[in-house]
């Protein structure tokens, strides 16, 4: 259909250009804004395929949380960028050669890739009939039966992240002031509260 | 003309009529709402409030808007001119994509996709870069300063809200507003609405929901006493509208998304009564009248404290209630009180 | 729209795959595993909410303790071969072999590290939790059964080791470590991914008996063979063999020692199990493949760990070299194939880890003037002082670098003889050469300890534990001739699992 063609060619570029401009933008922030912008269009071609889950998880989780924390981070940085701009060249070759590794391999994918016989079929048998079911219900039917021991081990590592983040960061300060809550709701008024009838003109 | 509809552009224009169609009416009670809410502070605080321009003073918010579109943009000389003007545009466009899919009535939506939900949360969390990118362009201090707090505040609401609205979709089995509002319908009316079994989530919401708006009590990122006007503080004429006028359309879903969750959207509540879209209209407009009712009366909160709530009361309640509401759906106990596919819904 | 169309709960069965095995069955396949996970759980939240020092002493007996009765009823539950969840998980006789030398290395190396937290003040309840974490990693590294469950265990393993390696977060070069370890580990899991994702375009499937079949078939596109290449390479970034040990001796110098300790014992086990499940069950069709890689990563390992390892002056990166070259020696086992090789590549772990416990029970107790030091040179004229401890050291060192009587010696002739009964003559010879290169810097240390000059006193302050298990390792690798422990019968039924 005309209308999808349409749609996935405009996202591919914008894909293109604003990773481009990740790289190439002076300024950090707009970096940044750019690297949302491509997650966006990332998403808008997952849901021209069809996996409209997988794009709103992508929005959600990348822009909605990821890139929030990335801006943050980059938006209070006070780095010297044109410093770190003098190094690009330097590191040229290096990155070119990766880049062409790259390249090398996903041509890999175009060129001469081949499947095992049996491929098709061994894929097909966890792919549900997608007639019959959405692919949220299909994801969810696999990922809490057949995939329950990953999902949990992806919760244990999750942990590992949390108890990490905390163990590397938290000071425990003895000597800070906390609020109590429970303790400031059952204050009793007639305790802490002295009503004084202050004669005028006397004074306390 | 039904012919053309089924062609590629006849459909294209249906859309773009739906689209302006949805617009239309969010734009026309955008204004009614601006005025009620000033009319209902006023009614709290014993004034009479706006008064002088049309009946009763109703066009006062027409007045308003066209005053801020006639005055001259300001941008500061060390301002992120894109970013600047970008920040309220972004603001309000999103605010505006998620009337997409909200439905008023069976079948009145304009995307009535399977990840609804999905998509709310998505665009929603969207909305905090309006925020950051307008403090962030203004090169300003107290800019800055309210849209990290304004940032951090959003990001944290949203987990409770996320959990909460988890506790719904479980107990429907369906990321869709419209199987969830016909996973309330029932025989005993309201009764049959989703805040019984829910209750304490209902309260949660409500109050998530405010602080994900940054409405009083939770509206610290624009804090006038600490931070003049948080991240507007460098906006004028335009831009500022466009900011304010997202804000309002964000509270307005809120309540629509409060309606369809846990009120039914437009059921009817009462079984001799007729469903239909006017009843989604009321909810929307009763939940509105709630978040106009705690701007008036609650005073607020300080950011420790909000912060506080959020992630030390709200995250464990409404993450508790997810692991409750599975168990009490997966095993249906109260039959299908809580899992609504049991009784047909 | 009329509602939600289906029932989520009550169609189990909607396409193709079904649940064969009850919950129960599959909770108790796995109960080894989902002990420690829910132990670590319970642990964390007892000891935040109590906050107290003499908590801390507790968690670190009671894990050393749960990890000795995990690994106690890991040995009884016989010789049956369990999976669960589609063949993603397998626990078979190869996979407790390994599981118990982690657990019981662990233990030890854990209860090692008491004294050494306590002094340098990382005395913290999270350390035996996230050790804990990460031998759960490490036992779901070495009974994965598909690509995916090896990927999960290993990043579990490797994210709570990159924790534990900063764990000293106010010292530069503990913070350093884990930086590194972390960039480079995240760097070999992209090409670990990257292969597998290779390896599922290819063969359609991420459970190893699959791509098995797909890998024996003659013809392999060359998309396979690119997979299995950074399969390879992925996992040996985790055994840290040459060219990929860039992080090796910078983490261990860097990361606290009991810290070193432990990377330098339980991980290696599990990534070498997780190397020779991979060739074996995935790949063994394509042995011709993978060899060739293997004989390259050993023959360089075994040779630079031996060359490098002579101008270090600090005994941490010492031993880094000393576990690259090791790592080239259990790979040469590896590369053998067939019983004889996965036996002595299993023979040869279980010593090493042996040995290593050994000497770190001494490095973790090296202190001047109470703070740690990791000089070889304080090391000058040892035995005047100490001359029980410079014996043990001293056999640990010759069985170390392989001197005949001792123990280390029997794993080195095991894997030896392996690549010779497969006629890889020339990978023996170089196994040869770098055994005797490497004997100069173990000797080395010896010299120093008898004959150096200008002495160093070394605090005394060794614990009693530390002291014990010392000597009892370096006992071991004399008793353990007689029979080397019973090992070969063991290891033989074990390779025999994975083998056949």
């Amino acid at each position: 259909m005309l209308l999808i063609d349409i749609s996935f060619y405009v996202f591919s570029t914008v894909i293109l250009s604003s990773a481009l401009l990740v790289v190439v933008s002076r300024n950090p922030v707009h970096s940044v804004l750019w690297l949302i912008l491509m997650f966006l269009s990332c998403a808008g071609l997952f849901v021209l395929l069809g996996a409209e889950f997988v794009a709103m998880l992508l929005v959600i989780v990348y822009v909605g949380a990821v890139a929030v924390l990335f801006l943050f981070v980059v938006m209070m940085l006070d780095i010297d960028f044109g410093s770190l701009r003098s190094e690009f060249a330097r590191y040229m070759p290096i990155a070119g050669l990766i880049c062409i590794i790259l390249l090398m391999e996903l041509s890999l994918v175009f060129g001469v890739w081949q499947t095992a016989e049996s491929a098709e079929q061994a894929r097909a048998v966890i792919t549900p009939d997608l007639s019959q079911v959405q692919n949220t219900a299909a994801l969810g039917h696999v990922i809490y039966s057949k995939y329950i021991y990953l999902f949990q081990t992806a919760g244990l590592i999750l942990l590992v992240a949390m108890i990490g983040a905390i163990v590397l960061t938290v000071r425990d300060r003895p000597n800070i002031k906390r609020q109590d809550v429970l303790s400031q709701i059952y204050r009793d008024p007639k305790e802490q509260l002295k009503i004084i009838d202050v004669e005028s003109g006397k004074g306390l | 003309m039904s012919d053309f509809l089924t062609t590629g552009p006849g459909m294209l224009f249906l859309i773009v009529i739906q689209c302006l169609g949805i617009i239309g009416f969010v734009m026309i009670s955008l204004l009614f709402l601006v005025y009620s809410d000033r009319k209902i502070w006023a009614a709290v605080q014993m004034r009479r409030g706006p008064n002088v321009v049309g009946v009763w003073g109703l066009l006062q918010s027409v007045a308003d808007a066209l005053k801020y579109v006639l005055k001259e943009i300001v941008i500061p000389a060390g301002a992120d001119k894109t970013v600047f003007i970008l920040a309220p545009l972004l603001s309000f466009v999103l605010a505006m994509m998620l009337w997409a899919v909200i439905p008023f009535n069976p079948g009145w939506v304009l995307a009535d996709i399977n990840v609804a939900i999905l998509y709310v949360f998505a665009i929603g969390s969207l909305e905090v870069y309006g925020v950051i990118m307008g403090g962030w362009a203004s090169n300003s201090k107290y800019p800055f300063l309210g849209a990290l707090r304004s940032a951090a505040q959003m990001i944290s609401y949203e987990v409770s809200i996320g959990l909460i609205i988890i506790g719904v979709v479980i107990s429907t089995g369906s990321l869709n507003f419209s199987d969830i509002v016909i996973a309330q319908q029932g025989n005993l009316g309201f009764l049959n609405w989703y805040w019984l079994p829910h209750f304490p989530m209902v309260i949660l919401f409500f109050v998530s929901a405010l602080a994900e708006t940054n409405r009083p009590p939770f509206d610290l990122p624009e804090a006038e006493s600490e931070l003049v006007a948080g991240y507007q503080v460098e906006y004028s004429s335009t831009p500022f509208l466009l900011f304010m006028a997202g804000e309002y359309i964000a509270i307005f879903l809120m309540c629509a998304l409060i309606s369809l969750l846990f009120f039914g959207g437009w059921l009817s509540p009462f079984p001799f009564l007729p469903d239909g879209p006017h009843w989604m209209i009321i909810k929307m407009a009763f939940f509105f009248f709630m978040f106009s009712m705690v701007k008036a009366v609650v005073p607020r909160y300080r950011y420790d404290q909000l912060m506080r709530l959020g992630w030390k009361v709200f995250l464990p309640l409404s993450l508790g209630w997810v692991v409750i509401v599975a168990f009490l759906a997966k095993f249906e106990v109260f039959g299908g009180f809580y899992a609504r596919w049991v009784i047909g819904g | 729209m009329n509602g939600s169309s289906y029932n989520i709960f009550n169609s189990s069965n909607y396409f193709g795959w079904s649940e064969t095995q009850g919950v129960l069955e599959v909770i108790q396949i796995l109960l080894p595993e989902i002990v420690l996970a829910v132990f670590s759980m319970i642990v964390l939240l007892g000891a935040v909410y109590s906050r107290k020092n003499k908590t801390t002493s507790i968690v670190f007996w009671g894990t050393a303790t749960t990890f000795l009765l995990v690994s106690i009823f890991i040995i009884f539950r016989g010789a049956a071969v369990y999976t669960a969840f589609g063949g993603a998980f397998i626990d078979d006789l190869f996979s407790r072999y390994l599981k118990v030398l982690i657990l019981l290395s662990a233990a030890i190396i854990l209860m090692l590290s008491q004294d050494f937290l306590k002094r340098n003040n990382l005395f913290k309840f999270e350390y035996p939790i996230l050790m804990t974490l990460s031998v759960v990693g490490m036992m779901m590294m070495v009974s994965a059964g598909d690509l995916m469950s090896l990927y999960m265990g290993l990043e579990l393993q490797s994210l709570s080791l990159y924790v534990l390696a900063s764990f000293s977060r106010d010292s530069v070069r503990s913070t350093e470590a884990g930086l590194k370890y972390f960039v480079l580990g995240a760097l070999s899991s992209g090409m670990l991914l990257y292969g597998s994702s290779l390896i599922y375009g290819y063969s359609g499937s991420t459970v190893f008996s699959e791509i098995f079949i797909t890998a024996s078939a003659n013809e392999k596109s060359l998309g396979f063979v690119f997979g299995l290449v950074f399969i390879t390479i992925g996992m040996a970034f985790k055994v840290s063999a040459v060219p990929f040990h860039m992080w090796t001796p910078d983490v261990y110098e860097g990361a606290p020692t009991p810290v070193t300790a432990f990377l330098a014992t339980a991980p290696k086990v599990a990534a070498m199990g997780l190397f020779a499940r991979v060739v074996h069950d995935a790949f063994g069709g394509a042995f011709n493949d993978w060899s060739q890689i293997l004989i390259l990563l050993s023959v360089l390992s075994m040779l630079f760990g031996s060359i490098a390892a002579i101008g270090q002056k600090d005994i941490k990166r010492l031993m880094a070299y000393s576990s690259i070259s090791h790592m080239g020696f259990a790979l040469m086992g590896l590369t053998s194939g067939g019983l004889e090789g996965v036996q002595s590549m299993l023979i040869y772990m279980a010593i090493y880890v042996m040995m290593n416990i050994g000497t770190f029970a001494f490095i973790i107790s090296m202190e001047v003037d109470g703070k740690p030091v990791s000089e070889i040179n304080s090391l000058q004229m040892y035995s005047k002082t100490n001359p029980g401890r410079s014996m043990a050291l001293l056999i640990l060192m010759f069985s170390l670098a392989g001197i005949p009587p001792l123990l280390g010696f029997f794993g080195k002739f095991y894997v030896l003889k392996a690549a010779i009964t497969s006629e890889l003559y020339l990978l023996a010879t170089a196994g040869v050469i770098a055994s005797v290169i490497g004997a100069f810097y173990y000797l080395r240390i010896i010299y120093y300890i008898y004959f150096g000059e200008n002495p160093r006193a070394l605090d005394q302050t060794h614990s009693l534990f530390n002291q014990t298990v010392l000597v009892i390792s370096a006992l071991a690798m004399v008793l353990g001739v007689v029979n080397l422990f019973g090992l070969e019968f063991v290891s033989e039924i074990a390779a025999n699992a994975l083998v056949n």
